[in-house]
């Protein structure tokens, strides 16, 4: 039952977006939402809606897996618009009792909408089209300037990459205690939610016990295997950044200039 | 001086008696033992018998209270060896769920040699060469968490030969494992020790793994009881009954078959030894 779960959203592919290196996915995903939100009239709006698009027809993932990660968010979107929608100051265009619409609020519900749309659909092109693995090792390389502020970089991403090696383990082995209370006579499908949340507790502390001893017998293999921090250390990956990484950012600036042009040369709307 | 010698070499742990007392027992109770170079010994001994500790002496993750242990003529005491030690001296050890740190396989056999600071380059080849030798290449890519028991102990062997050591220690690494992956184990073990030269200490419970290595060391209580050659340990089936430890079947039917008037000189130690055993009786 727990074993369905899968981990990550990781979709095997070969395309341009997930030959991409990491690295620039990531600071060029950060810039992209910052854009989305400073775009102030429709022709920024539609370009950076566009460009969203070319990204989720490039990424070679099944639009259905994006619909899916939409699904998630929908209350939220339908929720913030409609609070826009009826919220907004100006002029009423349509009134019926206290609920009140205006051109302002029409035109905020919709920016609101296409932006979280947009930001939702880009950054599940970024978890789509790259392994948990590579995320955690390109954060790591990315924030290493952060060592500057005696941040320990390194055992962050360490604890990640641990966590990520040991979420499968720890499902299977859920699975397997459950199994085992419900062979004792354990009854963990009925009753009400907080019964439910009881029965869970004699799954919980086995899962504990265990994983802190899981965790000792880590530490010691990972102490013969002359593990120190991250002082000193070397990676057998070496990340480069090729000839399509520098196009990709290439086109990411000549978008960001166009969503300012866009500003400039026409009226502010929102 | 051997490669690891180990002279009156004692280590106990602080533990609490019933009456909440903090006792001091000892695991190891003054342990004289010598491993050549190149050498296969296994080290044989029931639960609680010191044999784990021991394993953990041998890399310096414990050192000894009493007595040293010199691996390659450096004292395991001295701090600033350790990780020399270290790498020196793998260890391997039970539960092959619990050694694994990345979630892809040959990260986690890169894990090692990144430790010590070596180029990319020469990490790649000994990754490489590491996943061939435990004939593992076909998974690298893999995720751990989809490998049987012995794909993943041979994984965790990867990992060890990756940083190039003289020698490792292997603490029972068959016990969780099912015969198939046992077979795939002792496999890469006895390869590594032939083709590779690696000096092996196999410390286990299954009389028929012990059988294979050059040098058998039994120990008991914190000491060690006896040890030589299989045969000449196995031979010894009084003393071994009498410390509750068990010799292999054949060698255990040899014996029973003697007690009652066969003529037997040798002891046989493998199952195809004792067919052979059978027939000289039988005629």
């Amino acid at each position: 039952m727990v074993r369905d779960v899968t981990l990550g959203q990781y979709f095997p592919g070969n395309g341009l977006i997930h030959r991409t290196d990491p690295r620039v996915k990531i600071v060029l995903l950060i810039a992209f939402i910052v854009l989305i939100f400073c775009t102030f009239n429709y022709y920024a709006l539609a370009l950076t809606a566009a460009v969203t698009l070319l990204i989720v027809l490039l990424s070679g993932v099944p639009i259905k897996m994006y619909l899916k990660s939409l699904k998630v968010i929908i209350f939220i979107v339908v929720l913030t618009s409609l609070l826009n929608l009826f919220y907004s100051g100006g002029e009423p265009i349509w009134q019926w009792g206290f609920l009140k619409v205006t051109a302002e609020g029409i035109n905020r519900a919709v920016f609101i909408t296409v932006r979280i749309i947009s930001l939702i659909l880009a950054t599940s092109a970024l978890t789509f089209t790259t392994s948990p693995t590579d995320l955690t090792d390109a954060l790591e390389r990315l924030m290493k300037p952060l060592k500057v502020f005696h941040i320990k970089v390194h055992e962050i991403a360490m604890m990640m990459t641990i966590a990520l090696r040991f979420i499968p383990t720890l499902l299977e082995e859920t699975d397997k205690i459950m199994q085992a209370q419900k062979a004792r006579g354990a009854d963990m499908e009925s009753g009400n939610m907080f019964k439910r949340v009881k029965a869970l507790v004699p799954v919980l502390i086995p899962l504990f016990v265990s994983s802190f001893r899981r965790a000792y017998d880590l530490a010691t293999a990972m102490e013969c295997r002359c593990y120190q921090g991250g002082d000193g250390r070397t990676r057998m990956k070496i990340l480069h950044m090729r000839k399509s990484d520098y196009t990709v950012t290439a086109f990411m600036i000549l978008v960001t200039g166009g969503v300012i042009l866009c500003n400039i040369l026409f009226q502010t709307v929102v | 001086m051997e490669f690891i010698s180990a002279e009156n070499v004692s280590f106990y742990y602080d533990t609490d008696d019933e009456q909440q007392n903090s006792v001091r027992q000892y695991a190891l109770n003054g342990v004289d033992l010598e491993i050549k170079k190149g050498e296969f010994v296994a080290l044989l001994g029931h639960n609680g018998c010191g044999k784990s500790t021991m394993a953990k002496q041998l890399n310096a993750m414990l050192t000894p209270v009493g007595g040293d242990i010199f691996v390659d003529s450096v004292n395991t005491k001295d701090d600033k060896k350790t990780f020399d030690i270290r790498r020196k001296v793998g260890l391997v050890l039970q539960n092959p769920d619990n050694q694994l740190v990345a979630s892809v396989v040959e990260e986690d056999v890169a894990f090692g040699p990144e430790n010590l600071g070596i180029e990319p380059k020469e990490i790649r080849r000994r990754v490489d060469k590491a996943l061939k030798d435990v004939d593992m290449s076909e998974y690298s890519k893999h995720s751990p968490s989809k490998l049987s028991g012995g794909q993943k102990q041979r994984v965790a062997i990867a990992g060890i030969i990756a940083m190039e050591p003289d020698c490792i220690v292997l603490d029972e690494p068959t016990a969780m494992l099912d015969p198939k992956g046992r077979q795939e184990v002792l496999d890469a073990v006895i390869k590594l020790n032939k083709e590779n030269k690696i000096t092996i200490v196999l410390i286990t419970h299954y009389m028929d793994e012990a059988v294979l290595a050059d040098r058998v060391v039994v120990m008991d209580k914190g000491k060690i009881l006896t040890q030589g050659t299989p045969q000449e340990v196995f031979s010894q089936v009084q003393l071994l009954k009498k410390h509750r430890l068990d010799v292999p079947q054949g060698t255990e039917l040899a014996y029973k078959l003697k007690c009652s008037g066969a003529n037997i000189d040798k002891m046989p130690l493998t199952d195809g030894e004792c067919i052979e055993m059978l027939e000289g009786i039988l005629g």
